[in-house]
């Protein structure tokens, strides 16, 4: 265990200090991280199998300047054109590889980028997620909101004109249990044209009665697709079991949603191998599920409370730009988005290129809308962050800067039927 | 060529270019209707469904006959809805189907749009169905009710212009009902092509919105549109594509 993620313990009890010192120094004392737990349901899927043999076999440094040539004049990007565009050889033509993701996104997208702001309800967590501001050995002050203050903060979002919402929570089935999440869906209903889940991973009969409360759109991160290296990120908690995290957009789609968004936190591991099974993993669903809508995001790893040293390793600006452009190529049809955790420059960059959609009026603490957006000392009780954001800007400030930029902010394009 | 109209749901129009839906901005819908001289503007419901200051509904001209379509709708029955939507909204009779169960290449399904066509057109809606240029579906439509057919040219946004050719010219052999070209028309060239066919006119969007110089290229689709019609109407375009008449008659050897 790398000790740059790891949060001080000094707040915890002589016996919670002994077991996280024992789950971050001896393997043996983990659960077996491929095992469903008796209350997660196992679906019949290929998926899984494919992406982890492409991403298995797939080795960056055996591709060449001529690879990545050939793949930017094929008309279809191919499975292994994509991971040329993924590859080190790939570097040195990253302008060409953006003018052809700017045609793609031209083609399929317009000039048109979304909106979107996300809200987190609760930040209790049950999960020994290493590098998480949230995971349940750091000392931070954790919140749960009620529906009342749930709706005050949605009628806060919304006075600001954003249309669409993202909920989120710790991943604590104890605290904020499917029902719960579920209620907040419908008073998102009243206030938001579109919502969307970020919640730990449910079961099917979960995700359908999430869906007939209201959200079309689930995302989950897988963190990172190399299950060895999930196992000693992720030492404890639901969350540990990795197929059945992989499984959950799967799930949500026999569920009804109409969309699923998919992400390896970038940093964990081999970015470019997490890239590619990330790509891939919404490709053969795409193949299962065609009337599916994908979204892919690319966080990088941030800073967190208690933790400053936490930073995104190898995967730098120009390497993101690299993959963000190569996803765009490989799978033109899906949407790309890119969060506050990423500067202002590199968003107002991005959009030009590849993104489709972009957070603003941002806050990833716990019942703080009120005084963030106006400034105000509300008094109110507040749940720390999970991270730090880089982009503050507001849905104001960004839906200018974005329509300045010649592109065409858009605040709502679904409807729930 | 002055009364060169043709009508739909009991309106005449004299534009044969109808404004897609796809990419939206006030100065595209300026250009369409000033420069390209739409009539006719595509609506995507889902895309009005704002609040935002930029709401698509403030910015169509007056004597601008709006078209809603469905598309977000994954089955007849969410397009049957999105239709009535439509017209509580206060958007009219006229509603384009699209249905798509793919969202890779957003071609149409026929079958489900055939089953929507049929509903809406009992409601009295002015149905324009979105299809891939099959005969038969386009027949079926054709019986269910539907005002006209829409047979798309290529891939939406691909700009590939007139990959369906062939079965696009069945349609409008075949059919009693106008043919408005729908989706892949990248260029003038492709519009002035499908209006020498015999089409009844043109719908495009990723043309004009990608377009470097908006107002130009909306007028270089009204002059081509225009020259395919009067090719069309001139009989050239039959003369082309089904073979010259001989300055000698083939069979002047005939003695009796």
């Amino acid at each position: 265990m790398e000790q740059r993620f790891l949060v001080g313990s000094s707040h915890l009890s002589p016996e919670a200090q002994a077991k996280k010192h024992r789950l971050e120094t001896d393997p043996t004392a983990r659960t077996d991280h491929m095992a469903y737990l008796p209350d997660m349901e196992r679906i019949d899927s290929d998926v899984m199998d494919k992406v982890i043999g492409q991403m298995k076999s797939y080795d960056p440094a055996a591709y060449t300047a001529a690879d990545v040539k050939a793949a930017l004049e094929h008309d279809t990007c191919s499975i292994e054109d994509f991971k040329a565009l993924l590859s080190p050889a790939a570097q040195p033509f990253l302008e060409e590889m953006a003018a052809r993701a700017r045609l793609e996104t031209s083609k399929h997208f317009g000039n048109t980028v979304y909106l979107f702001t996300p809200l987190y309800i609760a930040n209790y967590c049950e999960n020994y997620c290493v590098y998480c501001g949230f995971n349940c050995y750091n000392d931070i002050s954790r919140m749960k909101l009620t529906m009342e203050q749930i709706e005050k903060e949605m009628q806060v979002i919304a006075a600001s004109g954003m249309e669409e919402i993202l909920i989120l929570t710790g991943e604590s089935r104890g605290k904020s249990n499917v029902e719960y999440i579920g209620e907040a869906c419908k008073l998102a209903r009243k206030y938001f044209r579109m919502v969307g889940l970020e919640v730990y991973p449910v079961n099917t009969e979960e995700y359908r009665y999430l869906h007939e409360c209201g959200t079309d759109y689930v995302t989950v991160f897988q963190e990172t697709y190399d299950a060895d290296r999930y196992e000693q990120l992720h030492l404890m908690g639901h969350k540990r079991v990795w197929p059945y995290r992989f499984e959950a957009q799967e799930r949500a789609l026999m569920a009804g949603m109409r969309g699923v968004a998919f992400s390896a936190l970038l940093g964990l591991s081999d970015f470019r191998k997490d890239a590619l099974a990330t790509a891939l993993h919404a490709y053969y669903l795409q193949r299962k599920y065609p009337h599916a809508e994908l979204s892919l995001s690319c966080p990088r790893l941030r800073p967190i409370i208690n933790n400053e040293k936490i930073d995104p390793q190898d995967v730098h600006e120009t390497q993101l730009c690299q993959i963000l452009c190569a996803y765009r190529i490989f799978l033109p049809y899906v949407g790309i988005t890119v969060s506050s955790r990423e500067s202002a420059r590199f968003r107002d960059g991005i959009v030009k290129i590849a993104a489709t959609k972009v957070s603003a009026g941002v806050s990833t603490g716990i019942g703080d809308h009120e005084s963030k957006y106006t400034g105000k000392e509300t008094g109110a009780e507040q749940g720390d962050e999970q991270f730090e954001i880089a982009d503050g800007r507001s849905l104001d400030r960004m839906y200018e800067d974005i329509a300045g930029e010649g592109l065409q902010p858009v605040l709502n394009d679904y409807l729930y039927v | 060529m002055n009364n060169d109209t043709w009508t739909l749901g009991g309106r005449e129009f004299r534009s044969r270019f109808i404004l897609g839906s796809g990419k939206y901005s006030l100065k595209l819908i300026e250009a369409a209707v000033r420069d390209a001289g739409a009539e006719i503007i595509t609506l995507s419901v889902r895309r009005a469904n704002t609040r935002d200051q930029e709401n698509i509904l403030d910015y169509i001209p007056q004597g601008v006959t709006l078209l809603p379509n469905t598309s977000g709708a994954r089955s007849a029955e969410e397009a049957v809805r999105i239709a009535r939507l439509a017209r509580e909204l206060g958007c009219g009779d006229f509603v384009k189907i699209e249905i798509m169960r793919d969202s890779k290449y957003l071609l149409p399904d026929n079958a489900e749009t055939i089953r929507a066509t049929e509903i809406l057109a009992k409601e009295g809606f002015v149905v324009m169905p979105y299809m891939y240029p099959d005969l038969y579906a386009a027949r079926d439509l054709a019986n269910a009710g539907a005002a006209a057919i829409m047979p798309l040219a290529a891939p939406i946004g691909s700009n590939k212009g007139l990959a369906t050719r062939d079965f696009i010219q069945i349609l409008i052999d075949e059919s009693d009902l106008p043919i408005i070209v729908d989706a892949g028309i990248g260029r003038p060239s492709q519009a002035c092509e499908a209006m020498e066919m015999g089409a009844a006119a043109i719908m495009a969007n990723t043309a004009l919105a990608t377009a470097g110089d908006l107002p130009l290229m909306a007028a270089a689709f009204r002059q081509a549109i225009e020259a395919g019609r009067k090719a069309y109407l001139s009989g050239l375009g039959r003369v082309l594509t089904r073979g010259a008449s001989a300055s000698d008659p083939l069979t002047g050897f005939l003695r009796d």
